[in-house]
């Protein structure tokens, strides 16, 4: 009995996801009494890891899988978890993941529940936190299955420390052959992403058009932030698709989450929700939002963001 | 080949021997494609709606609730109607779910869905009701299973892909854009912070989302359409399975939120100093 996590990777260093999976996975080993194998992809250094609480990675090096292929992955990790006879495998709830997670739970006859966001309340029966409803509630989901997957939500358990070392061991597992061939990847490697980002910069219609998104992308900047928007935004095509959060878009679960000109649909208010901090910047007091946020200012983006981006300049300047 | 028939055609009183003519060309070329697709459809609470539970919440309260067809199902639909309009395709739709499902099937029907099946049990988990899918794929040969990427209540997020890995089918989640040629298919998926293109074949099972239509483009029924949808046909398929492998015990709502603090216009180093000392996000 053991649990195995699988930690993700970028270009062969781990993401953060992958050091919280590994703390999460650690709080249930310690919970039944067994240790954390966690299983990474063609990652450079494994030894971080030791530092979350593993206690064995298994490390698969293979240049065809440089590409995400869920087929190819969820047979990996399958294999992993059959090597080692675990019984709680962890995922992060990346676009990824949640492509290879029913592959394996099929695989694996296991139980899977999505979306989690604290460590089990109980080992018998199994039982989970997770989110339903985008946001709008939790339900608390047995997973009755011997072995179990659980999708943890991303940033949700943060990062947990533990003192201890990992010993790495090459894997070469079998890979099956998989009827998906990604041809072209088209992603923007400068800039972090929304599901990775501690913070989020998001505009709405406030702002007016698309010809005023340079305040979104400044203030965005000085905060490392991921940008996005509320759903009128990418439904009048001011800005893509992939920006969209709120119930039909993306889920948003940064640190601090910044609105302007956004009056808090309840679709976006669920989709947000996660979020740890919200703050939001609007003419309009009587707006939704302010139901919502922790922090206010009833104002007009077009003077307030270039001065909170100023401040924050000499902020960070003075903090770094 | 149109073109031939145009120039044979053109000059005269035959003109419209080349509509005929393109009229049985079209009949043609739908007996060689006629792509048989099956749309996944979810029935959700309206998106607007106010989530409430009952039975020492233990159970999702419906009352005063609106129901309406899973968004992300809604965009795969309208994908379909593409398909059957552009390529002769055949789209029945599918529902896991008791009785009261049936008016968001026939308003899929009303869309333009040529039949609908409901299989008749309470969805009680996503394995349980990717388990009763496979089954209606296997026996109805499908060649394509459009479904939503996760359904807007239980965001379980897994039916399409077991399916898929139960039915030995291709499967793409996040789909954005989706093209079939033949047995080939084009597709593009949503990852985090950007898109990727991939190639497959048929059988194919996908997990859709806005993108693969756009929200301009979803079609509200008429009221030809829904005349039509009555007449056209419901099966109701008794389920095949009980198992589940997970199990809702119980809900709970957010804590709800303290109230706002208000930060003056004209005092941004205060935000600053609350974000930094207080909330210690920055």
């Amino acid at each position: 009995m053991s649990i195995l996590v699988y930690t993700e990777s970028d270009n062969g260093q781990f993401k953060k996801t992958a050091l919280e999976v590994v703390s999460y996975g650690k709080a249930i080993a310690d919970k039944i009494g067994t240790t954390v194998t966690a299983i990474a992809i063609n990652v450079n250094d494994t030894s971080e890891l030791g530092n979350y609480g593993a206690s064995k990675v298994l490390n698969v090096s293979n240049e065809s899988l440089n590409t995400f292929n869920a087929k190819a992955y969820a047979g990996i990790i399958q294999q992993a978890a059959e090597k080692e006879g675990s019984d709680v495998v962890v995922l992060s709830s990346s676009a990824d993941s949640k492509y290879l997670a029913p592959l394996l739970a099929v695989g694996l006859d296991a139980g899977y529940a999505s979306n989690v966001v604290e460590a089990p309340s109980n080992i018998t029966p199994f039982t989970v936190k997770r989110t339903a409803f985008t946001n709008k509630a939790f339900t608390n989901t047995e997973i009755t299955t011997a072995t179990k997957i659980v999708g943890l939500s991303n940033n949700s358990f943060g990062l947990v420390e533990a003192s201890g070392s990992a010993t790495t061991e090459d894997f070469s597992p079998s890979l099956p052959e998989s009827g998906v061939v990604v041809e072209s990847v088209d992603k923007a490697t400068d800039k972090v992403t929304i599901a990775d980002a501690e913070v989020v910069v998001s505009g709405g219609r406030g702002l007016k058009g698309p010809e005023n998104w340079g305040l979104v992308e400044d203030l965005a900047d000085v905060l490392g932030a991921a940008t996005a928007c509320s759903k009128p935004v990418s439904d009048l095509g001011w800005r893509p698709h992939s920006e969209h959060v709120g119930q039909t878009g993306k889920p948003v679960a940064s640190n601090l989450y910044i609105a302007i000109g956004i009056s808090g649909a309840i679709q976006h208010l669920a989709g947000i929700n996660s979020s740890k901090v919200k703050v939001v910047i609007n003419t309009d007091p009587e707006a939704p939002f302010f139901k919502a946020a922790d922090y206010g200012i009833v104002g007009d983006a077009f003077e307030v963001i270039p001065q909170l981006t100023e401040k924050l300049k000499a902020f960070k300047a003075q903090n770094a | 080949m149109k073109f031939l028939l145009y120039l044979l055609c053109a000059h005269s009183k035959y003109f419209d021997f080349y509509n005929y003519l393109c009229f049985l060309l079209k009949l043609y070329s739908k007996k060689q494609e006629n792509m048989k697709i099956l749309v996944c459809i979810s029935h959700v609470p309206d998106t607007t709606s106010k989530i409430n539970f009952t039975e020492g919440n233990t159970k999702f309260d419906t009352n005063g609730v609106q129901f309406v067809i899973n968004p992300n199902d809604e965009f795969g639909l309208t994908r379909a109607m593409w398909f059957k309009e552009k390529q002769g395709a055949s789209v029945d739709v599918i529902n896991v779910g008791g009785t009261e499902t049936e008016p968001t099937l026939r308003k899929a029907l009303a869309i333009g869905a040529d039949a609908a099946i409901r299989v008749n049990t309470e969805a009680k988990d996503g394995f349980a009701v990717a388990k009763e899918l496979a089954k209606v794929v296997t026996d109805g040969n499908y060649d394509l299973v459009i479904a939503g990427r996760e359904s807007i209540d239980y965001n379980g997020g897994m039916v399409p892909g077991m399916l898929a890995s139960m039915i030995d089918a291709n499967f793409v989640t996040n789909c954005i854009h989706l093209e079939v040629e033949g047995n080939n298919a084009k597709a593009v998926r949503e990852i985090d912070g950007g898109k990727e293109s991939v190639s497959t074949t048929l059988p194919l099972v996908i997990g859709g989302q806005k993108g693969l239509v756009e929200e301009s483009d979803l079609r509200i029924p008429n009221m030809r359409g829904i005349m039509m949808a009555r007449k056209k046909p419901l099966t109701v398929l008794e389920p095949t399975t009980s198992t589940t492998e997970t199990n809702s015990v119980s809900f709970e709502k957010p804590v709800p939120k303290g109230a706002v603090t208000l930060v003056d216009a004209d005092n941004i180093d205060q935000l600053i100093n609350l974000l930094h000392n207080e909330a210690k996000v920055i």
